[in-house]
């Protein structure tokens, strides 16, 4: 049993132990999708959803089907095959039934089954033995602190558009850079709370 | 015991969740029966809805350009959708510019098909087909390039236009590849397609294509390419070649001259030494049969010992420059290296040509 209250682990999931920015997870679809707000926005919705709802269902599965049956070796396997299979069901519920919702974030869904911010989501929640209640809202919170970081990644990156970066930053180079600065802004929350 | 629940278990969840989507896909991604117009009531294909467009089309034979094979990396794929597309994807905007995107140009592999919808093709993409065809005849040409005929077995016959290309279906290490060669036999012989075929050493394609002979069986698509004869009888052609590209301007030379017995029209062929020339004595038939055919060949390498010359010499844009009168209305196809196709298009230029009289294939 973990004894973190609820607002601690939302609070420190945003700020202190953000998933990107404190354990450098989910950094491809960061990189890749970041250069405008309007994308980063679409993905971070998907990210909180689909991390949300799997964080709760591998909840269910690692605690009534395979720790019961001293299963936990191949929860690896069985978490990634249940993210993936969700995100392909979400997909195909939100096509149908709202197509306004699947143009506006359907596309990021098959990204986001090899995003590995949410099976690093899974794995914590494991890790740090939380129960239901602090497993969904830390999947809530942790996809939240994702998408904040993505966004303001984003909002630099529009600005940096104008800005003149020397040649041999360009690109690859100069996000690295700015995850980094970022990062250590990130790194003035540690201490406030202790998240386990 | 315990591995046998492990494999078990895990099955049962493997299963279950396949299972789930299964049942999922069954009931969710069915959008009944789809209509989809292509130009304006040309045709109406019936497909079933939840795939997409470009799969809906190749399984009704309209064969659109895809090198990726649907993944959305090629950006070959592009079809005009006038409605029931939805809005342009995310994974579409880094192939479509702004014009295109107004105009509603999508890839099709892109767009799945949900409700009826109406899309426009070039009529050329709708005559593309894939041929199944025999080897009938190889002939060397120099010494790397070979003239193949190709024999159409199913369908018997294509309909092409000069400047027109077929890809050719050649066995790679991982997979088919197909690489483009422009069909130079004239339109009107619509059972045969030729090729001139140079070797490149170590291509794939051409490899596989000078190991043919007569009798060898060969899956080929076509015709693919977008350039127009002028239809004026009093605008002269000006076709200008270098290395192997000569099959086009033959197919555009014999096409010419069976539809405008006297049309003016020039060749100019550039070739390194005596040893590259081809077709020559073939062109000379043709001009004795019509005298504003006129035929420049021009070599830029210095003449072997022993051997005769009664061209020109040097690079063949020196020639054009040399040849041509300016400020006649023209055509210009150009085929060949593209340092020479530059140095061309300068010379055309300075003789009045506009950039949309100029086509030109780089290679």
């Amino acid at each position: 049993m973990n004894p973190t209250p609820l607002w601690v682990i939302f609070v420190g999931s945003l700020f202190t132990n953000n998933i990107l920015l404190a354990s450098l997870l989910g950094m491809c679809s960061f990189l890749v999708c970041s250069s405008r707000v309007e994308t980063a926005l679409g993905l971070s919705a998907a990210v909180v959803f689909v991390m949300t709802c799997t964080t709760m269902l591998n909840y269910l599965i690692y605690y009534f089907v395979l720790l019961p049956l001293h299963l936990d070796y191949l929860s690896f396997v069985v978490f990634i095959s249940v993210i993936a299979a969700f995100v392909q069901f979400v997909e195909m519920f939100v096509e149908r039934f709202s197509p306004k919702l699947y143009y506006a974030l359907g596309i990021f869904l098959p990204l986001i089954t090899v995003n590995c911010a949410i099976l690093g989501a899974v794995l914590f929640m494991v890790i740090r033995q939380y129960d239901f209640a602090q497993s969904t809202v830390f999947g809530f919170s942790a996809g939240l602190g994702w998408g904040l970081a993505i966004l303001l990644m984003a909002g630099l990156r529009e600005k940096m558009g104008y800005s003149n970066v020397p040649e041999p930053l360009r690109g690859l180079g100069i996000l690295m850079l700015v995850t980094g600065v970022i990062a250590m802004a990130f790194m003035g929350f540690a201490g406030m709370l202790n998240v386990q | 015991m315990i591995y046998l629940i492990a494999i078990l278990v895990i099955g049962g969840l493997f299963v279950s969740l396949a299972i789930l989507l299964l049942v999922a896909e069954r009931y969710l991604v069915r959008y009944g029966p789809c209509a989809v117009g292509i130009n304006e009531g040309s045709s109406v294909l019936k497909v079933q809805g939840g795939g997409t467009l470009l799969a809906a089309l190749y399984e009704n034979k309209v064969f659109i350009p895809s090198a990726c094979g649907g993944k959305g990396s090629c950006g070959y794929c592009k079809v005009m959708v006038v409605a029931g597309g939805g809005p342009i994807l995310p994974t579409e905007t880094p192939f479509l510019n702004r014009v295109e995107m107004r105009s509603g140009m999508r890839l099709a592999c892109q767009v799945k098909i949900k409700q009826d919808m109406e899309i426009r093709i070039p009529e050329d993409l709708l005559n593309v087909k894939q041929y199944q065809a025999r080897v009938s005849l190889v002939r060397e040409l120099t010494r790397d390039i070979k003239e193949v005929e190709f024999d159409l077995l199913d369908p018997e016959a294509i309909e092409q236009r000069p400047g027109q290309y077929v890809q050719i279906q050649a066995p790679g290490p991982e997979g088919p590849v197909f690489r483009a060669y422009s069909i130079s036999s004239p339109m009107y012989e619509k059972r045969h397609v030729q090729l001139n075929v140079r070797l490149v050493p170590g291509g794939i394609a051409s490899t596989y294509i000078h190991g043919l002979k007569a009798g060898d069986p060969v899956v080929l698509t076509g015709a693919y390419g977008e350039f127009r004869l002028s239809e004026d009888p009093d605008r002269e052609i000006v076709c200008v070649g270098g290395g192997c590209g000569m099959a086009p301007m033959r197919n555009i030379i014999y096409s010419l001259y069976r539809r405008w017995p006297d049309r003016s029209c020039w060749l100019f062929f550039g070739c390194r030494s005596t040893r590259d020339v081809f077709y020559l004595e073939e062109y000379r038939q043709l001009a004795k049969q019509h005298p504003n055919f006129k035929i420049v060949y021009a070599l830029s390498d210095p003449l072997g010992p022993g051997e005769s010359w009664d061209g020109e010499t040097g690079f063949i844009h020196l020639a054009v420059d040399k040849k041509l009168i300016p400020g006649i209305n023209r055509q210009a196809f150009l085929c060949g290296p593209p340092p020479m196709i530059e140095a061309v298009i300068d010379v055309l230029k300075s003789k009045g040509l506009t950039d949309a009289a100029i086509f030109y294939d780089k290679f």
